[in-house]
């Protein structure tokens, strides 16, 4: 693949980007990457991945774009109020990037189709509101041998980590979701519209890091992020031998949703 | 993990440790006995000592000493 005079342009500073160029940008235009959850967290991802040059988006969510999402999902507009999210977010990816093919998947994340869905692409992004995808999205991944990255929001922090092949799980860490009356979520407690912006422009980055194959990633690792004492910290954690996921007895051997939805819909977020 | 068992009760008291960078008095010999000091839910948090997270499972055998830096951090679901 030999990139377009325009193509040349548009990329200009990834090419000239000590340790990237042409190589790494075509990597990028042949790469696809999932989008789980097109709201808060997969909007920034959305949009630095569209103008990255990543050939194929796909995006699952079966929300609609609604006046309260406005404050941080920034992919979405005030016209978009009511429009499905992954139709308003394609829009906005076409008109940043037509190098981008956009798939949409308008529904929901679900034990029946999660494997399937995640088959298809290189790496996958959890941008999702609640546990049961969160977990469903590291199931699947780790089931399909695929990489990945899940991040969560609240109030003025935010946490997140890679998944590889191989490498320590979401479930490594945190081996079950909290019981269902310990779950805050956004639309309970708030969260800073910034923060989203914050999480999401890593997740982006270590996508387009993974793609390319450039520098460390930040697996076996938590990162995490506080506002308000305005600090980053790298906690560091291993494989779990123990793991019921991808320990050496695995005791979760097939994808099977969290029968509550702590985050859910139910709660107009 | 070696568990260091206290001699006598009182070096246990007001041990001073950092949680979360704040700084704060504990009585706590393990990272359990943390836990449940600090009434932790059974699930969804982790705990790190000195930037390196301690597994649950070893939570017990994990002993908590004067001056320790330990974050304590909740799954959090928004996105």
């Amino acid at each position: 693949m030999t990139l377009t005079r325009e193509q040349k342009l548009r990329y200009n500073r990834h090419l000239i980007l000590d340790g990237f160029g042409e190589q790494a940008q075509v990597k990028l235009l042949q790469s696809k990457v999932l989008l789980v959850g097109a709201g808060g967290l997969g909007s920034p991802v959305a949009l630095y991945l569209a103008a990255a040059g990543v050939g194929t988006i796909g995006l699952v969510d079966g929300d609609m774009v609604s006046l309260t999402n406005l404050q941080r999902q920034v992919i979405h507009s005030t016209s978009s109020v009511g429009q499905l999210k992954v139709d308003s977010a394609a829009e906005r990816i076409k008109e940043l990037n037509p190098d981008v093919q956009v798939v949409k998947y308008p529904y929901f994340l679900t034990e029946d189709n999660a494997a399937g869905l995640i088959r298809e692409y290189d790496f996958i992004i959890d941008g999702s509101d609640n546990f049961s995808t969160k977990y469903l999205v590291n199931d699947a991944c780790v089931m399909e041998g695929k990489a990945c990255s899940i991040g969560g929001i609240l109030r003025y922090a935010g946490q997140l980590m890679t998944h590889v092949p191989g490498s320590a799980c979401y479930r490594c860490l945190f081996p079950e979701p909290p019981a269902m009356n310990e779950v805050e979520t956004c639309s309970m407690v708030g969260v800073l519209g910034s923060i989203a912006g914050m999480l999401g422009t890593v997740q982006a980055t270590e996508c387009i890091k993974y793609l390319t194959g450039t520098g460390e990633l930040l697996t076996d690792a938590l990162l995490t992020f506080d506002a308000i004492s305005m600090r980053w910290n790298r906690l560091e954690f291993e494989h779990n031998p123990e793991c019921a996921l991808c320990g050496a007895h695995p005791t979760i051997k097939e994808l099977v949703e969290y029968a509550f939805k702590p985050c859910s819909k139910r709660q107009k977020d | 993990m070696t568990v260091y068992s206290c001699p006598e009760l009182f070096l246990c008291l007001n041990m001073k440790i950092r949680i979360n960078s704040k700084e704060t008095e504990t009585g706590a010999a393990t990272l359990m006995e943390l836990a449940r000091e600090m009434g932790l839910p059974a699930k969804g948090v982790a705990m790190a000592v000195n930037n390196r997270m301690v597994p649950r499972g070893e939570w017990s055998a994990t002993s908590v000493r004067e001056g320790e830096d330990i974050v304590i951090i909740k799954a959090v679901c928004g996105g």
